[in-house]
């Protein structure tokens, strides 16, 4: 038997980016208390000053849905134009069925492709790596990648290790047709021998096979801190240049550098490891933000975009890791400037 | 050059005043990285991947747990270096 496919291929770019945060500004001396802390520690540990904490009406999809309306218009499309939506999150608070199809039928278009992806803080890099292979085997027309998370529902405000970094926000980009590339090749992977390093437990089950058992908690996310900054530093800065290689760039000829918003520290550390020279701009959204996962991406290139409009069209190198362990990282022309507003 | 526990503190020195920037002279054997050296655990991941590097050693993170003083560190390099 012979299956009938006619190989089509066609260039893609990041057409566009929208971001929304919620109004509520947390400083760190609203977190403080509850965990023996400083501001002054909390700065010098993580970089972070203040993060935005959605309201308890305010959910994730709520906040999708404002940085999808603000990413298609940019694009000068609307709704109907986008056929595949890929969702990254882990904060989504069912199994099924997806955020994406709940955000489809937000955008009033109910009859795209939709699905969900868990790769956690890498989520945003994946999504995009999935895009530019949907747009350039033309598979789908305009893909809107979200990165969304609602993580303060999974922190323990009394978790010394972790209350202070995670926070809320969303962030998305449509990636469509191009006449140039505008994707460079995604260099992606795992280190999933250190997989219990970030897990979000205990599991459902748990909850079903221990009823009533009240000492199980809240599900949160349980981080093991120098595990994580010593595998972020250290095993993802050569991932970084191999993506940047990849794109057939060097730490020289790039112009712009949006890590995956975690920590300050490992930010700074892989601008040092990377041996990146001060002409490429750094995000460091992080110190406003928070760690906001998928998310943090899109919105410190949202952040990059508003504060320093020059940089549209310019050259991006896009890494993410987080749980799993996992990564991705791929170069990216920022988008042009938005045909509408 | 063995790893007897003079080279390997002399090493360590290094080290901590290149990521902490302190004054290498109040760095000795009982003194405590966190209170008394100003190396957070986040430099502490810093200071053992220096250490890796410069002595040929693997450090275990739960190893790293353990590390609470100079002495701590310098011995274990001492006890599982080549």
């Amino acid at each position: 038997m012979s299956l009938k496919f006619t190989p089509q291929t066609q260039n893609a770019r990041i057409l566009s980016v929208g971001a929304y945060r919620p109004p509520r500004v947390v400083p760190n001396s609203e977190i403080v208390g509850r965990i023996d802390s400083t501001d002054e520690w909390i700065q010098q540990r993580t970089g972070i000053v203040s993060r935005h904490f959605a309201s308890a009406d305010e959910s994730l999809i709520d906040m999708a849905e404002k940085s999808a309306h603000i990413a298609i218009a940019r694009a000068g499309l609307t709704a109907e134009d986008i056929d595949a939506v890929i969702f990254a999150t882990i904060s989504y608070p069912y199994q099924a069925p997806s955020a994406a199809t709940e955000l489809l039928v937000r955008l009033g278009n109910t009859k795209a492709a939709a699905f969900d992806i868990s790769a956690a803080c890498a989520g945003f890099c994946y999504g995009v790596a999935l895009a530019n292979d949907l747009v350039r085997n033309k598979t789908a027309k305009n893909v809107l990648v979200m990165g969304a998370e609602k993580l303060s529902d999974f922190t323990d405000p009394d978790d010394r290790a972790t209350a202070f970094i995670f926070a809320d926000g969303a962030g998305s980009v449509v990636i469509g047709p191009s006449d140039e590339i505008g994707i460079g090749p995604t260099v992606w992977g795992a280190s999933a021998e250190t997989r219990e390093a970030i897990v979000l437990e205990p599991s459902y089950l748990e909850y079903k096979n221990n009823p009533g058992k009240l000492d199980l908690g809240w599900p949160n996310i349980n981080q093991q801190g120098q595990t994580v900054f010593r595998w972020a530093v250290y095993e993802i800065a050569p991932i970084a240049l191999r993506a940047l290689e990849a794109a057939g760039l060097t730490p020289e000829t790039l112009d712009v550098f949006i890590p995956h918003q975690a920590n300050d520290r490992i930010i700074e550390s892989l601008v040092k490891s990377m041996k990146l020279p001060e002409s490429v701009v750094v995000a460091h959204d992080i110190r406003t933000s928070g760690n906001t996962s998928s998310a943090s991406i899109p919105l410190a290139m949202d952040a990059l975009l508003a504060e320093k409009p020059e940089l549209h069209g310019k050259s991006a190198l896009l890494i993410g890791f987080g749980a799993g362990l996992v990564y991705a990282g791929q170069v990216v022309e920022l988008p042009n400037k938005p045909k509408t507003k | 050059m063995a790893l007897t526990v003079d080279v390997v503190l002399a090493g360590i020195k290094e080290i901590v005043v290149e990521v902490a920037g302190i004054d290498a002279g109040i760095i000795a054997m009982d003194k405590k990285f966190t209170d008394d050296l100003d190396v957070d655990s986040l430099s502490m991941v810093e200071v053992v991947v220096a250490a890796e590097e410069k002595f040929g050693v693997k450090i275990p993170d739960e190893e790293v747990t353990k590390m609470a003083t100079v002495g701590d560190a310098v011995n274990f390099i001492v006890a599982n270096g080549k």
